[in-house]
């Protein structure tokens, strides 16, 4: 097809912040706050990087189909640089304290939910299949960030401040989830992609709906970073994604061509 | 030749490596075996999308249809519809209960992607009874268990834990 290159893009758009979400929740094996979080967050990451990769499958085999014959799954998660990902800002955020995590969490799983729910819709049945299957996992992920909101919110003094203070830091990148370049209008005109500038409205309304229960305020909307078009789906990242990727890199790249 | 009955009966000795009381047919697993030229399309789907038994199961069943003579197969991967667990068989439900997992509650057909978050806990959706002793109170201790695809719950009657199989 003629749109293949944009089309690949826009797969590792949408493999890439399971990759990056899943790594960076991965960090914490071994040290949650509890057991039964431990577990959590790494099954939450294991839904993530299960999704990653149907997503990646699917974009191998649009570049092979443009630029045979295209690189391995393995080549795709381990041997791109930094600039060549195209994951949302927020989810290459370091986990900072608990309030910090589960607030990235939340933020980005209310809006993966209703981006998954119009994917679902994709004249592309290989995107719809994925999204459609996606969202059932998405959808409890949700539910569980929203939970930790309320509780940390309408809990304590200090976790409410934290989790004010992580929604406030974080909040700079959410404008970007809603942005929309000339390679997502071309899909989306295609009725292959779905249009993000229009999941706004719904993810503030029900964003909002859990800040109230959850007695945190909404922050105001300021400067957005990389909401213009050049940010974190154009491969212009914040400083922590290269740390995080070195560490995630390292072993294949140490090891070229081994197998596992 | 082999039949498409004899390909089903092997493949229902094929176990989930993480529930092994259960076959992979009776968890909805296998989705259609066909005829495609001079080959068997065994047609499988994914349960979770991160699970990592589906590698096992596909190398199972190899294993499985190898002791019947070795047809020649090829297995494919099946987004759509995607996997529920509305479609475990009554008796793989059973089964689940008498290994101390309480089977998933009927999911429905209900539109996943739509939430009311707010309002999202969704007392049906625990199990219907404690797999132990059958008491109908019973509390979520953890939203993830053993594996990704079950909770852990507690009975507040005989006060063991367990884990449920979450409808998905």
């Amino acid at each position: 097809m003629d749109d293949d290159p944009q089309l690949f893009d826009y797969m590792l758009r949408l493999a890439d912040n399971g990759i990056v979400l899943a790594q960076r929740l991965g960090e914490w094996v071994g040290k949650g706050p509890a057991l039964e979080e431990d577990i959590a967050l790494t099954n939450v990451g294991l839904d993530l990087l299960g999704q990653g990769r149907m997503w990646l499958a699917y974009a191998r085999e649009i570049e092979a189909r443009y630029a045979p014959p295209g690189r391995g799954e393995d080549a795709l998660a381990f041997l791109r640089d930094g600039g060549e990902f195209r994951n949302l800002l927020l989810v290459e955020q370091p986990n900072g304290n608990y309030a910090d995590t589960m607030a990235r969490q939340f933020l980005f799983d209310q809006w993966h939910l209703m981006l998954l729910g119009a994917l679902a819709g994709s004249k592309d049945a290989r995107i719809a299949a994925i999204a459609a299957k996606a969202a059932k996992e998405v959808r409890y992920h949700l539910e569980r960030s929203a939970d930790w909101m309320i509780r940390l919110g309408d809990g304590t003094e200090l976790s409410h401040r934290r989790a004010q203070d992580a929604v406030d830091a974080l909040w700079v990148y959410t404008g970007e989830m809603f942005s929309v370049d000339a390679i997502e209008r071309g899909l989306v005109a295609a009725g292959v992609a779905a249009d993000a500038a229009s999941l706004r409205d719904p993810w503030r309304s029900a964003v909002a709906a859990v800040f109230d229960e959850a007695s945190l305020a909404m922050p105001g909307d300021g400067w957005m970073q990389g909401a213009s078009g050049r940010g974190g789906k154009q491969g212009i990242h914040t400083e922590h994604l290269g740390h995080m990727l070195a560490e995630m890199q390292i072993v294949a790249r140490s090891h070229p061509g081994a197998r596992w | 030749m082999v039949s498409a009955a004899a390909i089903w009966k092997a493949l229902s000795a094929v176990v989930d490596p993480e529930i092994p009381s259960v076959s992979i047919v009776e968890l909805g697993i296998v989705r259609s075996v066909e005829r495609s030229g001079d080959q068997w399309l065994v047609s499988i789907t994914p349960t979770y999308s991160g699970c990592p038994a589906t590698r096992v199961i596909e190398s199972d069943i190899r294993d499985a249809l190898a002791q019947i003579g070795g047809p020649d197969i090829r297995v494919v991967t099946q987004l759509a519809p995607p996997w529920t667990t509305d479609w475990i068989a009554p008796e793989a439900r059973r089964k689940l209960r008498e290994t101390g997992i309480a089977p998933p509650q009927p999911r429905g057909p209900g539109p996943a992607a739509t939430i009311d978050v707010v309002r999202m806990r969704r007392p049906d959706d625990g199990p219907a009874a404690c797999p132990r002793c059958g008491s109908q109170h019973t509390v979520m201790v953890a939203r993830f268990g053993s594996t990704a695809c079950k909770a852990q719950y507690r009975c507040t009657e005989c006060l063991e834990p367990f884990d449920y199989f979450k409808p998905y």
